[in-house]
This record gives structure tokens, C-alpha cells and sequence, in this order.
């Protein structure tokens, strides 16, 4: 008998349950609201923006007169909402490693630095898709984290197939 | 010193924490989180503290659990005050 590699079809085939086979699909949101990021700019100023942002963000929210508190607080619901997709809440993360890129054709997406690309790439998050929103004082993010199964999990469900006799 | 780390921290909370209680109501275990501060809150709360106490947090120390009690701050606040 020869070991071989479990892909995910195969696991669902077998019965696995599609909670235990898409386990790195993981969702976050974040709700802010946007006369408190103003509160804090007009509190801390530049403290508050460079420990949380990155110049590309900062350039952006400034570019436009009046918008920069909604942009930041649009932003900074953007980079929670990874953390809480990630579990990244008790790893302790710099912010300005999350992100948020605005594309030309007005679309935005995430795209992460140093230790928090280490961290995700390690949890096996491949992509992660970003929806942000804002109305009146709030301002909303969701990020979702999508991965393949890292190759532990692979073990430990194929160990479970194999526990639950299954041919 | 540490009665005045803890009223210190008690004041940046009043100000910075946007907690739903008076902060005298909150003992030092008492869960913030629990208490209304959201994570935005939280991040006026370092940054007043890194100004109070002339400190800065490192990565590391900017999870939940350092945030989530006066007691976990001021051991927070106490380890970065003695490497500074």
C-alpha cells in the first residue's frame, strides 16, 4: 500500500464534512464610525496616522478635500476586519502591514507586508477578497480570507477518513 | 508608583476608552471590551498612553489581552516603562 496526496474533491467524496474541508474559509467585519476617526486625527494627528496607515493610504484620503476621515475610517475597518478573519487579535500586528490598495478602476483590494504576509501565507490564506462601505457617520469592511487546506489539515482529515473506514 | 500608573491609566480610559460605565465602576480585572471600549477606542488608548508615559508600544504588545483590563495595561505600561 502506498501513501498518496488528499485533494479536497477526494475529502468530499469521502464524506468529509464541507465545515472540516473548507476550514481556511474565514470571514471578518468591521464597523467604524467616522466622526470618531475624526476625533482621533484632531486628538493625536500625525501619531494616529502614521501608526496606522501607509503613505500610499494616507496620499489617497488626503486627495480629496473633506474625505479623508471617511477614507481613513473605511481603511481602518479594512485592516480590523483582516485581523478578525485571520485571528490575528493576540498576535499582535502592525497595521500599516495590512494594506488596502486602491486600484484605477476604483476597486480596492488588500495587500499585505512583512509579518502579517508571513503569518497568513503560513495559515495557508492565499487571497482575501475586500468589500468596503460607507454611509452617514459609519463606515464598514469585510474581508474574507481564502486558502487552501494547509497541508497539516490535509493530514489530519485523511487520518479521520481513513479512522472512519471509508474506501 | 504603581497607584499613580494605575490612576494615569485610569484617566487616559475616561478620556480615550469610550467605555458605557463611569470609570470608577471599573475595578482593575474588569473586561473593557466588555465595557463598551471598541477597537478603535483601544488604539486612542495606546497612543495617550505612549504619550503619558512617554513609551511605545512594539508589535508585540498591540494584541487584545494587553488592552483588555486596567490591570493587563498597567503591567504592559510597567515592563515598557523599566526598558525605556
Amino acid at each position: 500500500m502506498h501513501q498518496q496526496s488528499v485533494p479536497i474533491l477526494d475529502l468530499l467524496r469521502r464524506r468529509v464534512t464541507l465545515e472540516q474541508a473548507f476550514s481556511g474559509l474565514c470571514v471578518g467585519f468591521d464597523l467604524v464610525q467616522i466622526s470618531q476617526i475624526e476625533a482621533s486625527l484632531q486628538a493625536f494627528g500625525d501619531a494616529f496616522k502614521k501608526r496606522l496607515f501607509t503613505q500610499d493610504e494616507l496620499i489617497y484620503a488626503n486627495c480629496d478635500e473633506g474625505q479623508c476621515a471617511q477614507r481613513l475610517a473605511a481603511r481602518f475597518a479594512a485592516k480590523e476586519a483582516l485581523i478578525k478573519a485571520l485571528q490575528l487579535s493576540e498576535v499582535g500586528v502592525d497595521w500599516r502591514n495590512i494594506e488596502v490598495i486602491k486600484q484605477p478602476d476604483g476597486d480596492c483590494h488588500l495587500q499585505l507586508h512583512g509579518g502579517v504576509a508571513e503569518l497568513a501565507l503560513s495559515m495557508g490564506a492565499m487571497q482575501w477578497l475586500l468589500s468596503m462601505s460607507h454611509d452617514g457617520d459609519y463606515a464598514g469592511a469585510v474581508v474574507m480570507a481564502l486558502g487552501f487546506t494547509p497541508h497539516r489539515k490535509i493530514i489530519e482529515l485523511s487520518k479521520k477518513v481513513k479512522n472512519v473506514g471509508i474506501h | 508608583m504603581l497607584e499613580s500608573i494605575e490612576l494615569k491609566i485610569r484617566d487616559v480610559l475616561r478620556d480615550h476608552g469610550r467605555l458605557n460605565q463611569d470609570i470608577e465602576h471599573i475595578d482593575m480585572q474588569t473586561d473593557l471590551y466588555k465595557s463598551g471600549m471598541t477597537s478603535h477606542a483601544s488604539v486612542n488608548v495606546m497612543l495617550a498612553l505612549e504619550g503619558v508615559f512617554d513609551i511605545e508600544f512594539p508589535d508585540n504588545f498591540l494584541k487584545r489581552s494587553v488592552f483588555g483590563s486596567i490591570d493587563s495595561i498597567r503591567r504592559a505600561v510597567t515592563e515598557l516603562h523599566a526598558v525605556s
